[in-house]
């Protein structure tokens, strides 16, 4: 397995990779600088795109038309009627973020001792946390959504009105905490070896080079990855509303269609906009945190991306080589 | 000890899975392709279509996606995809939401394989007169494909999982049925266990054989 590439400002490595290009440069590799029989082309293409999306869209509002939906009052509510906000949309925003909140702050330290443990040095420690992360990855969050319900029902006395809550957290920190274990160990692997030689001349133990020199590091090239995935937290609080009668965004869809007047289309739109929204914010605020943080004399220029980490971590692959 | 599982279609609900996997994987392959030439290709209205479609569909959950299949496109505007029986019309709307949303992820996996393909290839074949459309064709795409088997074998995988989420619109696939079963059946623990086997067992070997196969097609460069 190979290590996930560590791209460095200066002096890339002779036997590299060649370095991904940016989207602007691979815009403008693929064909010419376009002359004028290119441009009338690109025009055609342009008009008969925008025409096919034409069609589209005009098939799309009359399919809507027919079936009422594109009346004003099946839309106004949102921006005329605060109580639809009040009743439906902030209490349902409010248990979505509070959901995802709780399964990122719970699954990150998780996450991240897991990912530290498939590095230990001592065999049984690799294998005990490498079996747990694999199952975990393995299975659907929502089979361990499910199992969490029944198991909490079962087994523990918390009220069926909060439980919906604490199994969607369960089931998001389980799966999301053996994935988090790989980002933070791709992260680490993807550090200049040096640092970890740097750290042993020094004099430090192993848990000093992890504490003060690996981890402080690996964050900040791990803030893609870690950001995708809490992403992927967000989304998945849906499936507790879909299947557990969790009262999140999805879940008002339905009580408010109901009482304003099988307005379906116009209520999806809003909860899939307010979905995007929260998710915008949330990478928004991790790329000018990436930024802030690249700017300090932390970082060593490495990056690990999303695909980086599934590079490293083909499932059912043993751990890699140690750094 | 398994007697539990009697009266119950374990291998039709997960052979429901299986066949989701596959026509979604089928068709978001298409697709994110299609999607991945737009977003690399010379006409500025296709590139800005692939790229918005990408990040608002990454961004949306997939619940999201299928409950709409059902809710909205079916019950709400009568689009039923040619099938007339509830249990088929599900199925096809559980494989558009699924190809809907899987295709966006397909196409940024192609994209990153894209990028790989050495400049110089590139530029010899537009030396050589070839056309965009023949680039991609003959050049790029074969090479790319062959980088991102390992990351698209990551995304079958999470498509695997994902189709449990048409559960949501009813679809008897294998969630369902474990929701069923843990109502009925006093064997939490078992029921689940079973299911969670059955998850491993389609997931696990799809890595296995597709990682095998990523290192052996790879571009040696």
């Amino acid at each position: 397995m190979r290590r996930a590439p560590a791209s460095h400002e200066k002096a890339p490595p002779a036997k590299a990779k060649p370095p991904a290009r940016t989207e602007a440069e691979s815009a403008t590799v693929l064909y010419d600088v376009p002359g004028p029989r290119a441009r009338r082309r690109n025009l055609l293409w342009t008009v008969l795109f925008l025409a096919a999306l034409a069609g589209v869209a005009w098939w799309v509002i009359a399919g809507l038309d027919a079936k009422n939906q594109l009346e004003a009052a099946k839309w106004e509510p949102f921006v005329t009627d605060g109580r639809v906000w009040e009743t439906y949309l902030l209490p349902a925003l409010k248990n979505t973020v509070i959901a995802a909140g709780l399964a990122m702050v719970l699954a990150l330290p998780l996450g991240a001792l897991l990912g530290i443990a498939r590095l230990s040095d001592h065999r049984a420690v690799r294998a005990g946390a490498g079996t747990v992360v694999e199952f975990f990855r393995a299975i659907p969050v929502l089979i361990l959504m499910l199992f969490a319900n029944a198991a909490y029902a079962e087994f523990t006395d918390i009220s069926p009105e909060t439980r919906p809550l604490y199994a969607v957290v369960t089931g998001l920190v389980l799966y999301n905490a053996s994935v988090l274990a790989e980002v933070v160990r791709a992260g680490i692997l993807a550090l200049p070896a040096g640092q970890t030689d740097a750290a042993k001349a020094i004099g430090m133990r192993k848990g000093q080079t992890m504490a003060y020199v690996l981890l402080p590091q690996s964050v900040t090239a791990m803030l893609p990855a870690l950001v995708s995935q809490l992403v992927v937290i967000v989304k998945d609080t849906a499936l507790g509303g879909a299947m557990l009668g969790f009262a999140e965004l999805l879940a008002s869809v339905r009580p408010m269609s109901a009482n304003y007047g099988a307005n379906t289309i116009a209520c999806f739109t809003v909860v899939a906009v307010l979905f995007v929204l929260l998710n915008v914010v949330l990478t928004t605020f991790a790329s000018w945190l990436e930024r802030r943080l690249r700017r300090g004399k932390r970082s060593t220029g490495a990056v690990v991306t999303a695909e980086a980490v599934e590079d490293l971590a083909t499932p059912g692959e043993p751990p890699g080589p140690k750094p | 000890m398994f007697d539990f599982l009697e009266g119950y279609d374990l291998l039709g609900a997960f052979w429901v899975t299986v066949q989701l996997t596959f026509w979604s994987a089928l068709g978001s392959l298409v697709w994110g392709t299609l999607l991945a030439a737009m977003r690399v290709g010379p006409v500025p209205l296709m590139r800005a279509f692939g790229t918005a479609y990408v990040t608002v569909v990454r961004n949306i959950p997939l619940t999201v996606i299928i409950v709409f299949t059902s809710l909205g496109l079916f019950q709400t505007l009568g689009i039923s995809l040619g099938a007339d029986r509830f249990t088929t019309i599900n199925f096809r709307l559980a494989v558009l939401g699924l190809t809907a949303y899987t295709s966006a992820f397909v196409c940024e996996a192609l994209r990153s394989g894209i990028n790989t393909v050495p400049l110089g290839q590139v530029e010899a074949a537009r030396a050589i007169g070839l056309s965009f459309p023949q680039i991609l064709r003959i050049i790029v795409l074969p090479q790319a494909f062959r980088s991102v088997v390992g990351p698209l074998a990551n995304v079958l995988i999470a498509l695997t999982k994902n189709t449990t989420v048409a559960a949501a619109i009813g679809v008897a696939e294998a969630a369902l049925l474990m929701r069923e079963m843990i109502e009925n059946e006093a064997q939490l623990i078992l029921v689940s266990a079973v299911f969670a086997f059955g998850f491993i067992c389609l997931t696990l070997p799809t890595g296995l054989l597709l990682g095998r196969l990523a290192k052996k097609v790879a571009v040696k460069r």
